[in-house]
This record gives structure tokens, C-alpha cells and sequence, in this order.
């Protein structure tokens, strides 16, 4: 009930990909322990009103060591600790078996394939479950690329190229969007992303390459 | 009008800000009313991204730090024992830039002409090709004396905490609120010149074409970010730590008991100015820096959950510890707990950088900065008003509209803020005038407006009960609240030169009885004030009863 809650075409809760799907599990697991502390702050707000007897005893440098140390130093160095392995893990690291180019412009993005293939304005074509890197930048303002459904965004910035990895599990149509303010036209600066079975991938490059 | 009397600034910041908290206030049901409904045809982009770039640039410059401001400007004298500030004239000073730099923003506003870049006005969409009318050279200017003011204020507070206590009151024995806005005005000193300097080199690039900002001619649209997020990352904690002194201010009084770790606090308030500096590339997570570059930022972002754990748990000590009973500010400091202990944990999880790329720059964003920032600073805000109110009024409140009031804001703030964690995460990115009904964001941005306008009620019932207050209210004789620092001390109304006799501080100044010493300091009034008139000339002003307010 609550997933389907959280179902949509841009929805990072909703992921089609190993990326996204770990970004979703790092995201759960920490609504759980950050309802657990709002839940032990406001109980303990709520003890010291109507049980006043009960934390009485506890002494001043017990609450400073024990609420202000003890509990966040170990949670914060495990937290930052495993995002960091995480974060390494997304990297777009050693050889991606392709690499696509992206350009933003305001207000649509433009796709070009290894070989010349392309571009195909506003549709990025990837080959599904591989990785693929795309290499973002922009022709004007500062826009952002962001595929909710198969990984995290990438700011496109005039002078920068910045690479993202995505990856999608099956075949099928995603959507993306710029997610940085880049003037009037901002609302409407979604593209579409198909993922093809990579032979399809393969037939349809060779097809635009003639 | 030429007044520069720290009561009379102090009171004319405050009300200037909260005027400007209702016009900002206003721009956000703008917001609310254009969002509710999917294709929305209520305005177009062109004025709402005027609007939404002047919601959060009222908000942040011309509400949020002049109110504080102004609180400091008309207390911390009298917290102190003082008779003014160290500078009268630059009060005055400050408080004219300040309304000067305002009014420029909002008759931009008025003629069409508003900033639109976004609050934040990222290069090179605010440079001149993008934005070729005058629009961003009303933010740059307009806010460079807002900023002015504010660098003002900030050395003004730093030199009148060291140098204007009463005698007796060593640092040591400060209350603790002293220690808040000494390290405050110390990050305002270090943190606002990047912003005016990042302010004045895109108005170079604007007018003379000096290409600072533009990559095609060897400049970088980064350098922007750097600058602007190196002053706008400790802004956040300049907002937070003050509403912070005054929780640890008021939660003693309601307690019935002393601050519990008055030295762990003092620690804990100089590492959050430390770190503050040490943070802003976690608003540029996403902009292409190397991953281990970011992970000194995100463990620094992370890290400073240890320094305000240190002050919950503080706080809550404090009450556990004491004889709490219950009043309307420790109803809003109860809504302080909750809505920003959840703001501190979003907080913790978008510093972790990958969770970072899906949620930034999406409505998670926006939930996560106001249950920061109303959390953190509306809600101490208003608990202070309910508090302090009757020291500038010399009435008590009458309490038939205040709970009420605060179940509108607490219940409306909450509905419009919590869902839109949801919207962002499903997708939303933040500052899109419109959406398409194919995202499945219709039913939670309805209830997030329909919450919004909830709020606004909750806040123009708070208006209602303050005017009924300052008509109706009963009149007290002094200390009505049992507090035990000196601003209970003077006469309320306060007298233009706060204390006839100056105080001599013998003990920790949180831990004083107001209602004994007020009358004695006020039975030496004749006096110490012609004495101050006769020899300290620069005191004339504040010092004379006939001294003129507004």
C-alpha cells in the first residue's frame, strides 16, 4: 500500500535499476533509525512532563555524554562509513562499456552516441542491464540531469563535463528531467529514456550510423 | 525618526522584519495557490519565478536576520546590564540600510521588475545574457545594503558583549544567550563579506563585462556557488543559533531550575560556529567535485548533529531535571522539538552524499530547509514573542487565541511540509511552476497547499491575539514569568536607559532575582542618570526620558 504509494514514472522510491535500488535501501534504512531518535527525543520530551520522577536521577554530564556523544558519534561514523562505500561503488569507475553524451540547453537535452550516431534530440537510448556513463554538460545556464528510476543527477555546467553512471534492469521507457532552476522553461525540461535489449541497442546504433 | 535608542531600533527592526515575514508570507500562498492543482493556469513562469525567488530572499535577508537583530538590538543591553550598545549611531545606521535595501526589493516586486534567478542566483543564468533586464541588479544591490546592515549589527553585538557588561558579569557569568550572539556575530563578521564580495563581482560581470563567471572567456560559474554557498552554509546556523539562545533562555524559566551544562553548551556553541564554515559544498554535492573531496564535506555536515545533540539532550535535561510546568511559550518550544529534531534528521541523511543526488534540488529539499528554519527559528521565534511580549508591552497575554493559534500553525505546518519529503522523493524537482497530471504529485501537493493556507491562519491568529494583548492584556508588576536574568530588571515598559543605577553582578547572571533588584536599581535613578548625562556625553541621547520613539 505505501509502495504503491510511492509508484510514479519519476519516483526514486520506484527504482528500475541497481543504482536507484541502492539508493532507495540506503534511504529506507535511514527512515528507519531517524524514526527511532524523533521517537526517543519526543518520548523523553514527553517523560520529562508527565513522569518528571523518572529522568530525575540522571545527572547532568550523563545527559550531555550520553545524549550529545555517546548516541550520535557511533550512528553518524557507521552512516557516513557506509555512504561513503556506497558512494565509491556508484562511481562511473573503470570501463563502462558505453559512453553517451548529453547536452543541455535551455530548454531541451540532446543525446550523441560513440560513432556520430545521433544525436536524437530529447530521447537518450541506452541498452538495458549494463552500465552506461553519460557525460552532461550544458551550452548556456547551469541545468541538471536527473533519472530518478536509474540513479541519482548530474549538474550539467557550461565549461564542466561531469559523468553519471545509470543503469537499467529491463528494457523499457524511463523519464528524466532537469532538476536545477534554469530559467522560464524550466517546467518543462523532461526527456524520455528507452532502454533496449542490447541487441536491439546495437541494431538501432548501426541503423543511425548509415 | 532620529532616534538611536536601542529599544526604539530594537522594536522598529522587529516590526519591520515581521512585516516583511508577512509579505514573504504572502509570495509563499502565491506558492501554494499555483501549485494545488495540476496545469495550473493562476500565473505564469515569468512571475513565479519572481515570486518564489522573492519568497526565499525576503525570507532569508530581510525577515529571518533582522528579526533576530532587532531582538538582540533591543535585549541583550538590558540582559547585560547595560545601558545601549557600544555604537548608537551605527544601530541607527544599520537599521536605515536595512529598510532602504528592503524597500528597494519590494517596489521590484511591485513594478514587475523582482529578482528571478532564484534566491540563490546561480551565474551564469543571472548573468547578463540570461537575465538581460534589471531584475538581478535589483537583488545584487537591493541586498548589498541589507548585507551591509547585517555586518553592521554583527560587529556591534560582538564589541557590545565584550565590552558593555555590568560590572561583575565576566564571561563566565554571561547568561548563556551572550554566548549565542557573541560566536552569531562572530560568523556574521567572517561570513557575510563573501557574499557582498560574490555580490559585487557579478554586478562588475553585469554592468562592465567583466567576465568572472563566464566560462566561454576563462571565468567559472562554480566560483559563484563557492562564494555564495560559503556564506549561505553558515547563514543557516547565524538563523538557527540565536533562536537557540533563546530557548536556552526560556526553557530555564519553565523548568524552574538553571540551564543543566552551561559549559558543554558554551563548547558546543563555538564547535557549531567552527564547523558552520566547514560545510557549504553539501549544496554542491552534485556539481561534478571528486567523491573524496565531498566526503570531508559530508562527514563535517554529518558531524555537526554532535554539537546540537549536545543542546536537545541539554534541554531536555534541563526540564527532566527541573519543575516544568507548563505555559503558551513552552507550547511553541514543544513544536521547536518536534518539527526540528525531524528537520536535524533529514538533515544527517541528505549530508550522506548518494542518498544526496536523488533528493537535491527535489521537494525533499524544500520539506528539509523549513522544518530547519521554522523549526529552528519560527518556533523559538514565536515561543519568544509569547515570552518576552510583555516586557515591550507591559501586558500579559490572554491566552483565549494562543493555543489555538498554535494548533493551526503547528497542524498546517506539518501537513504542507511532512508530504512534500514524498513529493521529492517521487520525483518533484523544486522551483517548477507547474506539473502534468502524470506523476502522481496531484494529491500531495493539494494537501500541502491546503495545509499552507491552514498556517496562514494559525499566524494571522497570532497577529489577532498580540493586538488583543497589547489593548487588552493585564497589566504586571515586575518578573511576571519568574525569570532570573537581568532584562527582568527594568521597568516594563523599559525606560529609554534601561537601568537607572547599573547592576553589580556577583554570581552567574541566569541565576539572579529580578524582582528584588529592579527596585533598588530604579530607586537611584536621579542619580545615575544625571550623572551618566554629565559625564559621558555620547550617552545623552539614550539617557534622557524625553528621548523621542516612534
Amino acid at each position: 500500500m505505501l509502495l504503491a504509494g510511492c509508484s510514479g514514472e519519476l519516483s526514486a522510491l520506484d527504482p528500475a535499476g541497481p543504482r536507484a535500488a541502492s539508493l532507495a535501501t540506503l534511504w529506507w534504512i535511514m527512515l528507519g533509525g531517524a524514526a527511532l531518535l524523533f521517537a526517543l527525543v519526543m518520548v523523553l520530551f514527553g517523560i520529562a512532563y508527565l513522569r518528571p520522577g523518572w529522568l530525575s536521577r540522571i545527572t547532568p554530564m550523563q545527559w550531555i555524554v550520553g545524549g550529545g556523544l555517546v548516541l550520535p558519534i557511533p550512528i553518524l561514523v557507521l552512516l557516513t562509513g557506509a555512504a561513503l562505500v556506497l558512494g565509491e561503488q556508484l562511481l562511473p569507475k573503470g570501463d563502462a562499456p558505453l559512453r553517451i553524451e548529453g547536452q543541455a540547453r535551455q530548454w531541451a537535452w540532446s543525446f550523441g552516441y560513440p560513432g556520430g550516431a545521433g544525436p536524437y534530440d530529447g530521447t537518450l537510448h541506452m541498452p538495458a542491464g549494463e552500465p552506461v556513463d553519460i557525460a552532461v554538460t550544458s551550452a548556456d545556464v547551469i541545468h541538471s540531469f536527473w533519472v530518478p528510476r536509474l540513479g541519482g543527477k548530474i549538474d550539467a555546467i557550461p565549461g564542466h563535463v561531469n559523468v553519471i553512471r545509470l543503469e537499467a534492469d529491463e528494457p523499457g521507457i524511463y523519464w528524466g528531467q532537469c532538476a536545477e532552476y534554469c530559467g522560464q522553461g524550466h517546467d518543462g525540461m523532461q526527456f524520455r529514456v528507452e532502454a533496449h535489449a542490447p541487441e536491439d541497442f546495437a541494431a538501432l546504433m548501426a541503423g543511425a550510423a548509415q | 525618526m532620529s532616534s538611536v535608542n536601542h529599544t526604539v531600533l530594537g522594536k522598529r527592526f522587529m516590526v519591520v522584519a515581521l512585516t516583511f515575514f508577512a509579505i514573504g508570507g504572502f509570495l509563499s500562498m502565491l506558492i501554494r495557490a499555483q501549485l494545488a492543482t495540476p496545469n495550473s493556469a493562476f500565473i505564469g513562469p515569468e512571475i513565479y519565478n519572481q515570486i518564489f525567488t522573492m519568497h526565499g530572499t525576503v525570507m532569508m535577508f530581510l525577515f529571518a536576520i533582522p528579526m533576530f537583530e532587532g531582538f538582540v538590538i533591543y535585549m541583550l543591553p538590558k540582559m547585560l546590564g547595560a545601558r545601549d550598545m557600544a555604537f548608537p549611531r551605527l544601530t541607527a545606521y544599520g537599521f536605515w540600510c536595512y529598510l532602504f535595501g528592503g524597500s528597494i526589493l519590494i517596489i521590484a516586486l511591485l513594478v514587475g521588475a523582482a529578482p528571478d534567478s532564484g534566491w540563490f542566483m546561480y551565474t551564469p543564468l543571472s548573468s547578463r545574457p540570461y537575465t538581460p533586464g534589471i531584475n538581478a541588479d535589483v537583488w545584487l544591490l537591493g541586498l548589498t545594503f541589507v548585507e551591509i546592515s547585517a555586518v553592521t549589527a554583527a560587529i556591534e553585538i560582538f564589541i557590545s558583549i565584550l565590552k558593555m557588561r555590568a560590572p561583575g558579569m565576566s564571561l563566565a557569568r554571561m547568561p548563556l544567550i551572550g554566548w549565542y550572539m557573541l560566536v552569531t556575530s562572530g560568523m556574521m563578521i567572517v561570513g557575510f563579506p563573501p557574499l557582498i564580495l560574490g555580490a559585487i563581482l557579478l554586478e562588475l560581470e553585469r554592468a562592465f563585462d567583466l567576465p568572472f563567471f563566464d566560462p566561454t572567456r576563462g571565468g567559472d560559474p562554480l566560483l559563484w556557488q563557492h562564494l555564495f554557498w560559503l556564506f549561505g552554509h553558515p547563514e543557516v546556523y547565524i538563523i538557527f543559533l540565536p533562536a537557540a539562545g533563546a530557548l536556552s533562555t526560556i526553557i530555564p524559566v519553565f523548568a524552574q531550575r538553571t540551564i543543566l551544562g552551561y559549559r558543554s553548551i558554551i563548547a558546543a556553541i563555538v564547535a557549531m560556529g567552527f564547523l558552520s564554515f566547514g560545510l557549504w559544498v553539501h549544496h554542491m554535492f552534485t556539481v561534478g567535485i571528486p567523491h573524496l573531496a565531498l566526503a570531508f564535506f559530508s562527514a563535517a555536515s554529518a558531524l555537526v548533529a554532535v554539537p546540537t545533540a549536545i543542546q536537545i539532550f541539554a534541554w531536555i535535561g534541563t526540564l527532566a531535571s527541573g519543575r516544568p510546568r507548563w505555559d503558551i511559550p513552552m507550547l511553541y518550544v514543544a513544536g521547536f522539538f518536534c518539527v526540528f529534531v525531524i528537520g536535524g534528521l533529514t538533515g544527517v541523511m541528505l549530508a550522506m552524499v548518494p542518498f544526496n543526488t536523488q533528493a537535491h534540488d527535489s521537494y525533499f529539499v524544500v520539506a528539509h530547509l523549513h522544518y530547519v528554519l521554522v523549526g529552528g527559528f519560527v518556533f523559538p521565534m514565536l515561543a519568544g514573542i509569547y515570552h518576552w511580549m510583555p516586557h515591550i508591552s507591559g501586558r500579559q497575554s490572554l491566552y483565549r487565541l494562543s493555543v489555538p493559534a498554535f494548533w493551526l500553525i503547528f497542524i498546517g505546518f506539518n501537513l504542507t511540509f511532512f508530504l512534500m519529503h514524498l513529493t521529492g522523493l517521487m520525483g518533484m524537482p523544486r522551483r517548477i511552476s507547474t506539473y502534468p497530471s502524470n506523476w502522481g504529485w496531484d494529491w500531495l501537493n493539494l494537501l500541502s497547499s491546503i495545509g499552507g493556507f491552514i498556517l496562514t491562519m494559525g499566524f494571522c491568529l497570532v497577529l489577532a491575539d498580540l493586538v488583543l494583548q497589547w489593548r487588552f492584556g493585564r497589566r504586571y508588576r515586575r518578573d511576571p514569568w519568574k525569570a532570573q536574568t537581568l532584562e527582568w530588571a527594568t521597568a516594563t515598559p523599559p525606560a529609554p536607559y534601561n537601568f537607572a543605577a547599573l547592576p553589580r553582578v556577583d554570581r552567574r547572571a541566569d541565576m539572579l532575582e529580578p524582582a528584588k533588584i529592579g527596585p533598588v536599581l530604579a530607586g537611584a535613578r536621579a542619580i545615575s542618570a544625571s550623572c551618566a548625562m554629565a559625564s559621558r556625553k555620547r550617552w545623552a541621547s539614550t539617557c534622557s526620558p524625553a528621548s523621542r520613539s516612534t
